[in-house]
Formats: structure tokens, C-alpha cells, sequence
């Protein structure tokens, strides 16, 4: 299966039994003399192609009956209606569907394999620091308030959100998507129909699509009404002119049925990009006036057209979570085992669990601070003996690598049915791990991908013995 | 980052402690970081030359994600060309992101390198912190 082509890695590497195939490993093997790409090791669940070029939700959804779907539509278009309307009409009518088509397509495949805006998680030392600033701010009670800071934006009062998998206090207008397990910028949707979330960097993408898609369904359908016609007007009636062609039918329907929702969708969307709302927003009455107080939306220009701008034709910002760049060759061990390593702040019970969880990390971190330090711009690790005295820490509270923050920040998610089984799957891990010593910790049960915390971009976690 | 003498000798110093500059975000989902000075760079650095660096950041960042004619032509450009536009030219943004790169390293060579800082490009952290690594005294030796 593909979707576990990033975790595959290390057991291989390590020459542990491995997990599944490793298909997207050339050598799965050994590894340290390969240097490893940072997709390879990301912790959310996300599919990698084209050596991190590609990326896709783990669940493509639907996609492949969207793209099927388009193509049968256009290709018995083409067919079946474009001889006869060239030969009645004019010769542009295939050239715009080729051109609509092509349009469609293109931006269907970008929204597909762009990166929403995914936020790269916390690394462990962020991680302990905001705990910190957490601790320090917050009461002393068993059960910590829940995780908000506000900040008050254009004189708007703005709650933001600790991400509990994600180790960081969300940005606003970012929402963690709990079938990619990874916090988006902008979060819009989690979209089964191109099988990846929209998020600020795709979201033009997106739209673009939907619009597009108007376009060509609405095309489609005209011409195909024009083609039964003209057939029809001819001495044989509508009855035959439907035996003749009969694939313009088929097109009928699928164009019928399309074009109710697709324009739906699109006119919603205009709304949205007109207003610089998102979806996510919308649907929870985050601005509406409903709530009381006087609150509008922060973000607006107030002018439709710069907020169409600024939705659509606005910078395009850069992807934060470098798939591609190599990790350095010391911290590929670690990366796994920092599965295993980081405590269970977050399992199911947010709360009860984040005491404990607070506290076994400070200690970790504390103990692991001065082998960082020697790791951290990336020399070899030299120490040890506080390694191994790390891994007596670790092995205590190693836990189950997280599963997403159940309630914690999936509180407000739009989306997020798989929580329960995934801390089901992240409790069989933990037996696994308890008393398996970080550094070779082989991968085969991360290999659910349920990626810890806080493995992003850089991991300089220098707990890894390595050899 | 370049190795500079200086800053390779921070390679083998032991690192103290890491402070994290937070996002600012009253103004929005802009990307600006605190200009608040931290308490534990308080006895290395002057005050007026880390809110210089993090405001020149900020500026680099604005500059970056500006709304202008510029960015205006390019996005209108990627949308006719059906984006695929992107996939061979480098837009604004990643330009301005390689001179803030070269900012902090320059930054990082002059100024804290010397004091036994390290600023971390934030892009490395997801444009999340901007992080300073602070290193033991003795071995930064006498600079």
C-alpha cells in the first residue's frame, strides 16, 4: 500500500523485519549511507509520489471517479457530438471543450498534488517551550482550562487554539484536517472529490476547478441539447435522433445531475472568496452576527473585488513543509524513534493526559537538551553516556505515539470520524514500544502511520544513539 | 549557514538554552514575528539590535506577501496559464525568501555569531518562530 511509503524507512534501514513492502524504497536498506528526504519520515498522513514531488491525501476518496468521470464525459463528447456539430455548426465548439477540458484537468491535478498549506509540526524544544509559557500563564488545577490564547485582530477578538498533535498554538484561519492528521493554513475543506484538503496554497487551484468544471458541464450539456435538436429537426424525430447518438444520453444525465451541484458549489464559493471566508468559517458561524456580539469578519477588505484579489491572484506562498530536502544523515535513526520517544501528551484524554504528558516531556527534554545541543546543527552525536541515560527517561514514558488529540483540537474540525480508531490503533502501538529503547525502534508499528508529534522539517533531536 | 570561524566554533560549543520568537498576529495572518525582547538574551544582546533584526525581518516578510500590482500580474498570469506557470518560474515570494535567507546569515556572521547566538531562518521551523539558540560563553573565545 502506498499510503506507508514514508514510514517504511527506518525498519528497513535498521534491517529490523520490516513493515510492508517497501516499495518506495529503491534500498531499503541499511541506511545510513542514503541520505533520506524529509517526505520520507513526515508525520502526517499524506502520500508522496515522484520522490516528494507529488502529494495527496492518504485517502485519494473519490479522485479517481472524478478524473473517470470527466474523461468519459469529454471523450464521448468529443466523439460522438463534435463530428456532427462541426459539420452543422463551426469548428470552434471542439476547440473550446478541448480548451475547457485541458483547463479542467490541469487544475484538477494541482489541487489534487499541491500542499494545502500544511503546518510543519513542533519541534520537541518549541513543543516543551510553549508548555512552558503554557504552565506558567495557566492555573495549577489537575484538569488544565482548555488551550486558547486570544489575540485581538483589527479590534477583533480572536481565539486561538493549541493543536494537540501539531504541538503549537494554531495561526489563525488554521485547522487541523484529522484524515491528513496535519494542521492547514486557511483550512477551507477536506475534499473527497479531489482527495486532499484545500488549504490557503490551493485553494485558487480549487476554485479555478469548480469554476472551470461550470463552464464545461454548462458547455457540454448546450451542445449536446443543440446536437439532439438539429438530429431531430431532420425527417426522423427525437426518437431517432436518440438512436443515433445514443451516447449523448449518457451525457445528458451525467451533465444534468453535474451541473445542479457544480454550479451550486461554485456560486458558493464566489460568495466565499468574495467575503474571504472560509468554508470552515462559514459552516461555523464564526463571523455571523448571530452570536451576539458585534462581530464581523477580520480578514475582509470590505470591498469585493480586493477580497477576490486577494483570495485569488494574492502571492503564492511557498510550501513550508520542504519535502524534498534531505534529512541529515544523523537524525534518520531519530526520526523514528522520536515516535516512540515523545510522551503520550495526547492520547484520549486531552487533559488528564496533557498533565502527565507535560511533565514526562520537560523531564525528557531536559535529559535530551544537552545531546541536542551537540546534535543540533547536525555534527554526530558524541555523548553516550547521556544518551543512554536519556533512554532510561524515554523508555518510561514511552507511549503510545500520539493519535490525534481526540477532542483537544479536533474539537472544532469539520471533519473528523477517524479519531476513535486511530487511539485504538495508537494503543496497540504503545504495547509495542513501552520497553523498546528508541534507537532501533523498529518502525513496522508506526507503520499505521500514525506519526508522532513533532517530526517536521529538521528534527535535531539528537536522541538516537546511532550505532 | 556559511562556516564562518566564528560560527563553527559555536558547532562545538554546548547550547544553553533556545528561545523561541513568536508570531504576531494582530495584524492579521500576515507573517510577522514579536518584536518583544526575551528576558534570557536580556545579558547577551543589546535590546536595539535584536527588535532591528526581527523589525527587518518583518519588513522582508511584508514585502514578501505585499498586495500590489505585482502580485496581482503574476497571480492573473498562473491563472490563464492554468497555473502551470508556477511549475517553471520562481515567484516573488521565494525570492524574497532567498534574501531573507541571505539576511540572516549575514546577520548571524556579524553580529550574533560573536555574541554566542544563533538565529534559525524560520522557514526552517514553518514560518512558525524565529528561533535563537544560545550557546555556552567559554567557547566563543574572545571575538
Amino acid at each position: 500500500m502506498k499510503n506507508c511509503e514514508y514510514q517504511q524507512i527506518d525498519p528497513g534501514a535498521l534491517g529490523t523485519s520490516n513493515t510492508r513492502t517497501s516499495t518506495t524504497l529503491p534500498c531499503g536498506r541499511k541506511n545510513s549511507q542514503r541520505p533520506r528526504r524529509k517526505w520520507e519520515v513526515f508525520p502526517g498522513k499524506n502520500r508522496f509520489f515522484c520522490d516528494g514531488r507529488i502529494m495527496m491525501g492518504r485517502q485519494c476518496g473519490v479522485l479517481p471517479l472524478t478524473i473517470g468521470l470527466i474523461l468519459i464525459t469529454s471523450g464521448l463528447f468529443f466523439t460522438f457530438d463534435c463530428p456532427f456539430l462541426v459539420h452543422h455548426l463551426t469548428v470552434f465548439i471542439p476547440v473550446i471543450g478541448g480548451v475547457l477540458f485541458v483547463f479542467v484537468i490541469i487544475t484538477l491535478l494541482q489541487t489534487s498534488f499541491t500542499d494545502p498549506g500544511i503546518l510543519p509540526r513542533a519541534l520537541p524544544d518549541e513543543a516543551v517551550d510553549i508548555e512552558r509559557q503554557i504552565d506558567n500563564s495557566g492555573s495549577s488545577t489537575y484538569r488544565p482550562p482548555p488551550r486558547t490564547k486570544e489575540i485581538l485582530i483589527n479590534d477583533q477578538v480572536v481565539k486561538l487554539k493549541y493543536c494537540f498533535t501539531c504541538k503549537m498554538f494554531r495561526p489563525p484561519r488554521t485547522s487541523h484536517c484529522s484524515l491528513c492528521d496535519n494542521c492547514v493554513e486557511r483550512f477551507d475543506h477536506h475534499c473527497p472529490w479531489v482527495g486532499n484538503c484545500v488549504g490557503k496554497r490551493n485553494y485558487r487551484f480549487f476554485y479555478a476547478f469548480i469554476v472551470s468544471l461550470s463552464f464545461l458541464t454548462s458547455f457540454i450539456f448546450g451542445c449536446v441539447i443543440t446536437h439532439l435538436t438539429l438530429r431531430s429537426q431532420g425527417v426522423n424525430g427525437i426518437i431517432q435522433a436518440i438512436q443515433d447518438s445514443p451516447a449523448s444520453i449518457a451525457e445528458l444525465v451525467i451533465c444534468f445531475f453535474s451541473i445542479w451541484s457544480i454550479l451550486g458549489l461554485s456560486g458558493f464559493h464566489t460568495y466565499l472568496v468574495a467575503s474571504n471566508l472560509t468554508t470552515n468559517e462559514d459552516i461555523k458561524g464564526s463571523w455571523s452576527s448571530k452570536r451576539g456580539e458585534e462581530s464581523g469578519n477580520p480578514y475582509t477588505y470590505n470591498n469585493i473585488f480586493t477580497n477576490c484579489c486577494v483570495v485569488l491572484c494574492g502571492p503564492m506562498p511557498p510550501s513550508l513543509i520542504d519535502r524534498r530536502g534531505f534529512l541529515p544523515p544523523d537524525d534518520a535513526p531519530q526520526t523514528v524513534t522520536s515516535d516512540t520517544e515523545l510522551p503520550p501528551f495526547m492520547s484520549k484524554n486531552d487533559a488528564n493526559m496533557c498533565t502527565q504528558g507535560t511533565k514526562e516531556l520537560l523531564e525528557s527534554m531536559a535529559h535530551s537538551s544537552v545531546i541536542q545541543s551537540t546534535c543540533a546543527p547536525g555534527t554526530p552525536k558524541t555523548a553516550p553516556v547521556s544518551q543512554e541515560s536519556l533512554l532510561h527517561t524515554i523508555s518510561i514514558t514511552v507511549s503510545p505515539p500520539n493519535r490525534p488529540p481526540s477532542t483537544g483540537c479536533s474539537g472544532h474540525q469539520a471533519l473528523r470520524p477517524i479519531d476513535v480508531s486511530c487511539s485504538q490503533k495508537g494503543n496497540k502501538r504503545a504495547a509495542l514500544h513501552t520497553h523498546k529503547p528508541m534507537l532501533r525502534v523498529p518502525s513496522p508499528p508506526c507503520s499505521l502511520g500514525h506519526s508522532p508529534i513533532i517530526l517536521s522539517d529538521a528534527p535535531d533531536m539528537g536522541f538516537i544513539p546511532l550505532n | 549557514m556559511a562556516e564562518t570561524h566564528s560560527l563553527q566554533d559555536l558547532r562545538q560549543a554546548a547550547v544553553t538554552s533556545k528561545v523561541f520568537v513568536q508570531r504576531d498576529y494582530t495584524s492579521g495572518t500576515i507573517c510577522k514575528f514579536q518584536t518583544k525582547f526575551p528576558a534570557e538574551l536580556e545579558s547577551r544582546m543589546d535590546k536595539q539590535q535584536f527588535e532591528e533584526t526581527i523589525q527587518t525581518l518583518n519588513n522582508l516578510y511584508a514585502e514578501a506577501e505585499k498586495l500590489g500590482g505585482r502580485s496581482y500580474l503574476e497571480g492573473c498570469l498562473a491563472c490563464l496559464t492554468a497555473y502551470t506557470i508556477f511549475l517553471c518560474m520562481e515567484t516573488h515570494y521565494e525570492k524574497v525568501l532567498k534574501k531573507i535567507a541571505k539576511y540572516i546569515q549575514e546577520q548571524n556572521e556579524k553580529i550574533y555569531a560573536p555574541l554566542g547566538l544563533l538565529l534559525t531562518d524560520p522557514i526552517e521551523r514553518g514560518l512558525r518562530v524565529v528561533e535563537i539558540t544560545i550557546f555556552e560563553d567559554r567557547s566563543i573565545g574572545s571575538r
